[in-house]
């Protein structure tokens, strides 16, 4: 083995650890509610969605650019199991998927070695096998919790629930917020709410799941981003995966362009998770082409962005052995999670 | 780089198209290529290079066409026409659904030789030149299979000369020839002469539609292939896309000739944006506004105007957003902003640019290409409206930006213009941008959006910006005629002095009518008119060019006529019809003194006057605007709206009913006119006045100033604020003309006059020369 490679190996060893969120960067400590700024906000439907429909046809990313891009967005995969069928030995397997969530001999051909999905990603019964499944890889846990996904159990037992994760090992927590305030308008009740969770949260991190397939507009989307970011969450995410609308690309826009405002006015950088209905390598690179463009190539990393996907990883393992082979691939060549 | 640093760089890489298809074909048709004419290409002939732009590599030679080149043309063409326009809609249909198949099946190679020869990116090429060209001949051949049907009464113009530019190349080929093929003309075609080979593809299809030879005919060339093509005789039409100046020229070249013409000319197009707007959505807006095609765009929303409260972080937002185009390798399919066209262009932007003084101005901070052809996007902030880059028009990624207080101060700036093309306007506020939409002095308004086109919606601009419109059914008619039976104006001379003079029993005079006044004329001259039994009938005041500049400022004054409503205008018109009634008998009477007719032909045309002023009272309520259907879930509403001061030259013959005939339609839509009244036989006119007067009609909104035509013909031709002139008096029409080039004014004209007591003597032809269409698109969706 060459120096060189070692040096290599060893940059790459060291990215289990770049993917601990908020490793480098000062959490978002929130603000007051500032309701004037969540009064003015707009989002103008059919701009956004032109911006987002022409997005595709104005980037592009080929050949081992392609790969590269591929292989980073396998490093922010939240790899998620939130089925009522889950069980331990269902959890240990998409566990060693994200210890290894790509073939080795093709992360090798790419120089690639070591790569490892973002988290994994699991309901609270979950958690300890999970986080036994996964330590001294540095992966972290993600429960999601207060009563996902409608978020409509009693309130302390939603607080108390994110304390239960919390204890059971899980470095981050996925909450619902209540859709109601944002129908409402009660921003002041979704601020508390958020707020509360995010204390309750401790030292895991908080990703605040927005669940816009329910939320009635993109106006809401970006009101119900500002707020949850002001109350001091670490991440905004659009899904839980099982309203019957998903990410989409101009919830995407609307809610990194509430990020992009938020950091311009407090210097804090909020992360992004798109999840639900994100499962072809494609579309994982326009995801990453948008947050590039209107975020900047600071968010490409695993602390400021996530994928919630399950199938996503499958799409793109092919496509790194194609890349790789010059072939078409065909999935049964790649260890199922 | 290797992929581990790629994935740690997170950078694009290159993504080039290939165009290895597009240079076959060059080799193969080419590369030294002569014109199309009459279904095949001619050899080639002495002439110039097309030059890749970002390179600055001869990619193909071009013929220059001569005179001689283009007298074949237009032969073949004039040749093809008779079979041509008599195939029903339904073959002419079959070959522009042809044509528009071929553009689509060939729609890559169309792509990438339109990127290789104007170095715009392929993304643009790809996205939107040649799908909006295919849906152009789509539309188009739809148009064909109605037009029977929809267009009775209208027949096609004959052989028509295009000129486009070469910012768009195939699309304008598409704006041009698919409603002149549709409505049964044929057509001789000179791209641009940087950017000919798209429409030397086109014509290669042309073949593979079986097309019949002659109704395209393609001959490339510089302004002055243009030129022969201007001037040529048995050219009935002239459709020009092009810069300000050269439409002038071309309204001058053709002046008296009978030509139709139709002109898209340049612009300064306001983009204002309110403070309730989506800021993000609106810099992004401006990305498609300016950088779009390197902003070498007519309609390129150049001239940023953002409320004063905002515009700190507007203007630091728009920053950072252009910090992230991409410039560079116009085949490169991740490239935002390509290669300007020629360096002559490079030169001209960079003059401009350099000359300027005033403001502050921010270059993109991107990477930009060693070499080619390439201009960094943009910004100059803090212009005032008289810095000359607020004003005229750069043609280049050149943004300029000034703030406003007030919507109404925002529609002051964004119409202290010579231009009248396009305007964008942002405002999450539905009652704001729809008032504002319609004070805006532009052919198309785009509210929350910008740069939207379709083949279904009509585009063009008013003052300097030039006439017509382009798609739509409105488009279409810009290359039909009414089958009007129309005779030639012929001057009638005044009935000379008698011998002994029959002196009235109380001397009447008759004033001018201006602002709802009556003025003595500004020369302090009148003249005697006579019956032709001798009778003094009274004097006219023989008025000069500034009782023309008096009559022209009391119609600016009017312009609260415009803002009317349809229902006041038509009680108005009504009012007049009904005090005209009332003193039918005297008019007739006055008819008959002047014109010596017979008094039941008197009686007739009286009551005809009446009867026209129904038709427009009528009408003035009616004549309404459509929806269009446009790709995109929105309204793209054409309002017709007033055309704005009218210079009127009535008819000689039929004094009362000829000035009515053009006086109605007017004002019935919103307009204010400056009559000049039948030389002859003035008083019919001047007597109107009392009519007017007692019928509510606002000061300023009908004036009249009698006079010999020969002086204020061209006051009223020349004068720059005056925005059409129509012509039914037997005065010069050239030098009308050539007049009217100064502001570009609307001239209609018909080749001669209707019968005026006939169906030909009103109608949907005066309401359409009273009216322009504005397109105001708004997309819409929460």
């Amino acid at each position: 083995m060459t120096e060189a490679q070692t040096a290599t190996e060893a940059s790459v060893r060291t990215a289990p650890s770049d993917q601990l969120p908020q490793l480098h960067l000062p959490r978002n400590a929130g603000t007051g509610l500032d309701l004037d700024w969540v009064a003015r906000v707009q989002a103008n439907t059919s701009a956004i969605e032109r911006r987002a429909a022409t997005l595709p046809g104005r980037r592009s990313v080929k050949k081992a650019y392609q790969a590269a891009w591929l292989a980073r967005a396998v490093t922010l995969i939240d790899l998620t199991t939130l089925a009522g069928d889950d069980t331990p030995g269902r959890v240990r397997r998409l566990c060693a998927k994200a210890r290894q969530p790509v073939r080795a001999d093709i992360l090798d051909a790419l120089g690639l070695p070591a790569l490892t999905t973002g988290a994994v990603c699991v309901y609270h019964e979950m958690v300890p096998t999970a986080v036994e499944a996964l330590e001294g890889t540095g992966i972290p846990v993600a429960a999601v919790s207060t009563g996902f996904p409608a978020g409509l159990s009693p309130y302390h037992l939603r607080v108390k629930e994110i304390e239960e994760s919390v204890k059971a090992g899980a470095k981050e927590i996925d909450i619902v917020i209540s859709r109601r305030h944002v129908l409402t308008g009660n921003w002041q009740a979704l601020y508390d709410e958020m707020a509360e969770f995010r204390a309750a949260c401790g030292e895991a991190h908080v990703k605040a799941i927005l669940a816009t397939g329910e939320l009635g507009t993109l106006r809401n989307v970006a009101r119900a981003s500002l707020v949850c970011m002001m109350a001091g969450a670490d991440f905004i995410k659009t899904s839980t995966g099982k309203e019957s609308v998903n990410a989409t690309l101009p919830v995407t826009l609307t809610m990194i362009r509430a990020i992009r405002a938020y950091e311009a006015a407090t210097g804090f950088k909020v992360g992004y998770k798109p999840a639900g209905g994100i499962s072809k390598a494609k579309d994982a690179l326009v995801y990453l082409s948008m947050i590039k463009e209107e975020l900047g190539d600071r968010w490409l990393r695993p602390d400021l962005f996530r994928f919630g996907a399950s199938s996503l990883l499958g799409d793109i393992e092919r496509q790194l052995e194609h890349h790789v082979t010059g072939q078409y691939s065909a999935s049964y060549r790649h260890p199922m999670g | 780089m290797t992929t581990r640093e790629i994935f740690d760089s997170m950078e694009y890489g290159p993504a080039p198209e290939s165009d290895a298809e597009a240079r076959d074909w060059i080799a193969t048709r080419g590369p030294d290529f002569g014109h199309f004419i009459n279904g095949a290409f001619t050899d080639a002939g002495q002439g110039f290079a097309a030059k890749n732009p970002a390179t600055g590599e001869e990619i193909a030679r071009l013929t220059q066409g001569s005179a001689h080149d283009v007298e074949v043309a237009v032969a073949a063409a004039a040749k093809a026409f008779p079979k041509w326009s008599k195939l029903p809609g339904h073959a002419r249909a079959k070959y522009l659904y042809a044509l528009a198949r071929l553009l689509q099946k060939h729609a890559r190679l169309f792509a990438v030789l339109e990127t290789l020869d104007n170095g715009k990116p392929i993304r643009e090429s790809r996205d939107i030149d040649v799908p909006l060209a295919q849906r152009h001949f789509y539309y188009h051949a739809g148009l064909a299979q109605l037009m029977d049907s929809e267009m009775p009464g209208h027949a096609p113009l004959g052989v028509c000369g295009q000129i486009i530019p070469w910012n768009f190349p195939l699309l304008m080929l598409a704006w041009k020839i698919a409603p002149a093929l549709a409505a049964g003309n044929t057509v001789v075609l000179k791209p641009a002469e940087y950017t000919s080979l798209t429409a030397l593809l086109f014509a290669d299809i042309c073949r593979e539609a079986g097309l019949p030879k002659g109704v395209v005919n393609i001959v490339t060339g510089d302004g002055a292939t243009g030129e022969s093509l201007v001037t040529h005789p048995d050219v009935a039409k002239i459709a020009f896309t092009g810069s300000t100046a050269v439409g002038r020229r071309i309204r001058e070249a053709t002046a008296g000739s009978g030509k139709s013409l139709t002109l898209e000319l340049g612009g300064k197009s306001p983009y204002i944006v309110f403070d309730d707007a989506d800021i993000d959505s609106a810099i992004e807006g401006l990305v498609d506004a300016i950088w779009f095609n390197q902003g070498q765009v007519c309609c390129a929303g150049s001239r940023l105007l953002v409320q004063e409260g905002i515009a700190e972080d507007f203007h630091a937002r728009l920053k950072a957003r252009m910090d992230k185009l991409r410039v560079g390798d116009p085949l490169d399919k991740c490239i935002d902003v390509g290669a300007l066209v020629d360096p002559v262009q490079h030169q001209a932007i960079t003059r401009m640019v350099g000359a300027n003084t005033e403001g502050e101005v921010y270059r993109a901070q991107v990477a930009m290409p060693e070499q080619g052809c390439f201009y960094p996007p943009t910004l100059i902030t803090g212009l005032s409206p008289a810095a000359p880059l607020m004003q005229d028009e750069i043609f280049g990624p050149v943004l300029v930006s000034t703030t406003f207080r007030t919507p109404s101060e925002a529609v002051e700036l964004a119409n202290n213009t010579r231009y009248g093309l396009a305007a964008t306007v942002w405002s999450e506020n539905l009652n704001l941008a729809l008032d504002i939409a319609p004070k805006l002095a532009a052919g198309v308004v785009w509210v929350n959006a910008t740069n939207l086109f379709d083949a279904a919606a009509p585009f063009g601009g008013v003052r300097e910006s030039g006439f017509g419109r382009e798609g739509g059914w409105e488009g279409l008619s810009a290359y039909l005629k009414p089958k009007a039976k129309l005779t030639p104006r012929k001057p009638i001379e005044p009935v000379p002095a008698p011998d002994t003079v029959e002196a009235p029993g109380l001397d009447r005079t008759a004033k001018m009518y201006v602002g709802g006044k009556q003025a003595r004329p500004d020369s302090g001259y009148s003249r005697p008119v006579w019956s032709k039994r001798g009778q003094l009938l009274g004097h006219v005041g023989l008025g000069n060019r500034k009782d023309i500049r008096n009559a022209v400022e009391a119609a600016r004054g009017a312009a609260g006529w415009s803002r009317t409503t349809g229902h006041l205008r038509a009680q108005i018109l009504y009012y007049i019809a009904e005090n005209l009634s009332a003193r039918a008998d005297e008019f007739a009477a006055r008819l008959r003194a002047l014109t010596a007719t017979s008094a039941a032909r008197a009686d007739a045309e009286v009551d005809a006057s009446i009867a026209r002023l129904f038709t427009y009272a009528a009408w003035a309520d009616k004549f309404d605007g459509g929806v269009k259907s446009v790709p995109i879930r929105g309204v793209a509403m054409a309002m017709r709206e007033p055309v704005g001061i009218i210079g009127a030259l009535a008819p000689e013959e039929a004094p009362l009913l000829g000035a009515v005939s053009l006086i109605a339609p007017a004002i019935a839509m919103g307009n204010r006119v400056v009559l000049v009244p039948s030389s002859p036989y003035p008083l019919a006119a001047t007597d109107l006045y009392q009519v007017l007067d007692t019928s509510d009609v606002p000061g300023g909104v009908v004036n009249i100033v009698t006079g010999d035509p020969a002086d204020l013909a061209p006051a009223l031709a020349g004068h720059l604020e005056v925005d059409a002139l129509w012509n039914f008096s037997a005065s010069d029409q050239a030098m009308i003309d050539a007049a009217s080039a100064g502001n570009l004014k609307r001239v209609w004209a018909p080749e001669g006059n209707p019968d005026w007591l006939g169906g030909d003597g009103e109608g949907r032809a005066f309401l359409e020369a009273a009216t322009e269409v504005k397109t105001i698109w708004v997309p819409y969706g929460e």
